[in-house]
């Protein structure tokens, strides 16, 4: 008798934990030919809250890596996604990708994985300054992960989009919670398995699958979520972020972006989501001493 | 519990690092154009253990037309591979050797001890991780240039010849291969002929990284085999890190060339302690600043100045700290201070000894025992020199310290500047505003406050004056290996 295959279940990743929705809730996303993808998690409004409760958890010991640490970490998830290339592959192509097009993206969804990797200990390098007061102080300034990133993922990519999205976020330091695309979700549910097993700290990065629509207000009002990266170009949708992220002044970043496009990487994908600071300190100036050899 | 007359022995027991890993041959070809190739001279050099005086491996001697050979391939790797990958494919050969290079850490780190005489403590927690770390580091520059030279545009410069010191070995290679490949240049290094098998085992990282044959090319030998380097037309680059003597003579003989060089040399780098330094950690930054790898350290904080207040207490308390360092096997995990790199090399120290003590210096040292074979040098250090004592003034590159006291800030500034080097400097106290005096006003080209010898790929380094130019580390590490268009 043929071997009866044994099917995942899809869930979501809050914490570094793979629950299921708290509100039991489900929906079935088809394909393209109108096959059902699977029984997917219709994330709840307390699910979003769950989740920014793990990422602002996980962000103290994260922002305080060693940024060289974030980049062995970064790099290592890199690995992994090398390794289970293959299931990328094949979620891709159930979600009506042809194998050049899903091999194309998994490849380049690596790849900004250890383009990211890279720039963990060279952004203070680049974007940091030492300024010369005109007073006796020694003056600089260095980029500070922002906190807690709102991240609604690219609706178009199931892997590429988010793995875009995701990278400069944690590159920098700050930790997020990620809508994921709700037409082509398969991806991003086992890039948190990925995420996982990369030594990302649990929370650090928290995926949930489901309606944007649905999510994005106990998001973008939510107080305790510094920053939203939006990836659509729904004009409306962005309107309401915006205004909804007044309350704390969230600061909402919209990249509306082909995410294959080999340009659409760069530091301010990084920088955009920390802020700057700025400390002084006196120079003792006993003047005399000649430094003229 | 002890009787009141029972004799406690308060030794170490011995903690020696295992050897039975590691995989060395006998003997050593160079590696050129992607394969280990015999030299055309024939000859091949011993590479000993320092602390036992035993044989490790015969190593290559190259010859004038090795070099060619070397340089032949780096070159065809230039025009036909290298220069044309995408950046971020070129990132990822860099990071795979780092990999490689962390997965075969402890190999390295007890090869490094076996040939170089440091201690294994050092190996396996500074040299080798650091040397890990920078293919890390300088692989994510790769892809990343534009940001490095903002409004500029740059290309790779080619060949670059690299000749590095005995020091740091594998270190020294890490610094010299990671960005020149990040920028797109291939390589003939050159390893110094006392500390050649970590550079070999390197090699056979890279031919197993897959890297592009004639990328890296490691040629083994004497100081004839970097003169035909450094002499060769086809090279574009000299990177040398050594002595001031040598790197002058370098100077010389790329002057009215096109090639483009970087020069790390010598030092004789100022420690200073103010009175108000938290003396027990500024101590310890002493014995750090130059007992650290025996005092091989072109760094080294090799002239200590005390302020006149705190002087006595701190020599007194330095004497109590050398006495208890442990002098002797570098593969034993205690162990502070490990084996001189060569007879050459202990041969030096010791004429700078009887120097010290004929220009009427002080000298002490550490009251310990050393092993009867191989090459050592108990801790020592001077009092009673002058600014003009030769052993004030010449690098000795062994662990010889010596100490001279100031009154006022002034003063310690002049004294230290007063040197033809300007490598690094050590400045110890508890008020930040000094320590930015300080380091605003001595001329060396890094500074530590209330630390000493720290080292990270993202930091550039690198002299003032006679210790060289250019930087090697972080962002400005990038400038020696590209030219602007």
């Amino acid at each position: 008798m043929a071997r009866l295959e044994v099917l995942k279940t899809y869930k979501i990743y809050i914490g570094g934990a793979f629950p299921r929705t708290e509100s039991g809730r489900y929906y079935t996303p088809k394909n393209t030919k109108g096959e059902a993808l699977g029984n997917v998690c219709l994330s709840s409004r307390k699910d979003v809250r769950n989740a920014v409760v793990a990422a602002r958890k996980a962000f103290g010991g994260w922002s305080e890596r060693a940024a060289f640490n974030r980049g062995q970490i970064l790099y290592r998830i890199g690995e992994m996604l090398e390794g289970r290339k293959a299931q990328f592959v094949e979620e891709l192509q159930l979600q009506g990708a042809t194998t050049a097009k899903a091999e194309k993206e998994v490849n380049a969804a690596i790849d900004r994985l250890v383009y990211y990797a890279g720039w963990c200990d060279k952004v203070s390098q680049v974007s940091g300054s030492v300024n010369p007061v005109a007073s006796s102080h020694f003056n600089f300034s260095v980029n500070e992960p922002t906190g807690v990133v709102g991240i609604l993922a690219d609706q178009s990519t199931s892997l590429i989009g988010l793995v875009s999205q995701i990278a400069p976020v944690i590159a920098g330091g700050s930790t997020c919670v990620c809508i994921a695309s709700e037409d082509l979700p398969l991806c991003a549910i086992t890039f948190a398995e990925v995420l996982n097993s990369s030594d990302v700290p649990g929370g650090v990065v928290n995926i949930l699958t489901g309606s944007p629509d649905e999510m994005m207000k106990p998001m973008a009002t939510h107080m305790d979520v510094n920053a939203i990266v939006y990836a659509g170009k729904d004009a409306t949708m962005l309107n309401s972020i915006q205004e909804f992220a007044v309350e704390n002044l969230k600061r909402v970043r919209n990249y509306p972006q082909d995410w294959m496009d080999s340009g659409a990487q760069g530091l301010h994908y990084i920088t955009d989501l920390m802020e700057l600071k700025t400390t002084w300190h006196p120079i003792e100036n006993i003047g005399g001493a000649t430094s003229s050899y | 519990m002890a009787k009141k007359n029972e004799k406690i022995n308060w030794e170490y027991a011995p903690a020696p690092e295992s050897t039975g890993h590691i995989n060395l041959k006998e003997q050593y070809d160079l590696f050129i154009d992607g394969k280990w190739v015999k030299p055309n001279s024939g000859k091949y050099f011993e590479s000993t253990n320092p602390a036992n005086k035993k044989k490790l491996a015969s190593v290559a001697h190259a010859n004038e037309k090795d070099v060619d050979k070397a340089v032949k391939a780096a070159r065809k790797a230039y025009d036909n591979v290298w220069s044309k990958m995408a950046p971020s494919e070129r990132a990822k050969y860099i990071y795979r050797i780092a990999r490689l290079m962390q997965e075969r850490a402890r190999e390295f780190a007890v090869i490094e001890s076996l040939d170089a005489g440091k201690v294994i403590r050092e190996s396996r927690d500074v040299d080798v991780p650091l040397a890990c770390n920078h293919f890390f580091y300088y692989a994510g520059w790769a892809d990343k240039l534009e940001y490095a030279f903002p409004n500029r545009e740059v290309s790779s410069l080619g060949v670059a010849g690299q000749i590095i010191p005995w020091n740091f070995p594998l270190l020294m290679a890490a610094w010299k291969i990671a960005p020149a490949l990040a920028t797109g240049n291939t390589v003939v290094l050159k390893p110094a002929e006392t500390t050649s098998l970590t550079a070999l085992k390197l090699a056979e990282i890279i031919e197993e990284s897959g890297l592009p044959a004639g990328v890296v090319n490691i040629v083994t030998g004497y100081g004839d085999t970097g003169a035909a380097i450094v002499n060769h037309k086809d090279v574009d680059k000299i990177a040398f890190t050594g002595s001031t003597a040598v790197g002058k003579i370098i100077q010389k003989a790329i002057a009215g060339t096109h090639k483009k060089a970087t020069l790390e040399l010598g030092g004789k780098s100022a420690n200073i302690i103010l009175e108000d330094a938290p003396l027990d950690q500024a101590v310890e930054g002493i014995v750090n600043g130059i007992f650290f790898n025996q005092g091989h350290v072109c760094c080294a904080g090799s002239r200590l100045f005390v302020q006149e207040s705190v002087a006595d207490q701190v020599i007194e308390k330095l004497k109590h700290r050398m006495n208890s360092l442990i002098v002797g096997d570098p593969m034993d995990k205690n162990t502070d201070v490990g084996a001189i790199n060569s007879k050459e090399q202990l041969d030096v120290i010791n004429s700078y000894l009887k120097i010290g003590q004929a220009e009427g210096a002080i000298m002490y040292q550490a009251d310990c025992s050393v092993p009867s074979s191989g090459y050592y040098c108990r801790p020592t250090l001077f009092t009673g020199v002058a600014q003009s004592s030769r052993i004030v003034q010449e690098e000795i590159f062994g662990p010889v310290l010596t100490i001279q006291t100031f009154r006022t800030v002034d003063e310690v500034i002049q004294k230290a500047n007063n040197t033809p080097y300007g490598l690094a400097a050590g400045v110890w106290t508890d008020k930040g505003s000094r320590i930015f005096n300080l380091t605003t006003k001595l001329r060396a080209g890094v500074v530590w406050a209330n630390t000493y010898n720290k080292f990270d790929p993202t930091s550039p380094f690198g002299g003032y004056k006679e210790s060289g130019f250019g930087r090697e580390g972080g962002l400005h590490g990038l400038e020696a290996y590209v030219k602007f268009n």
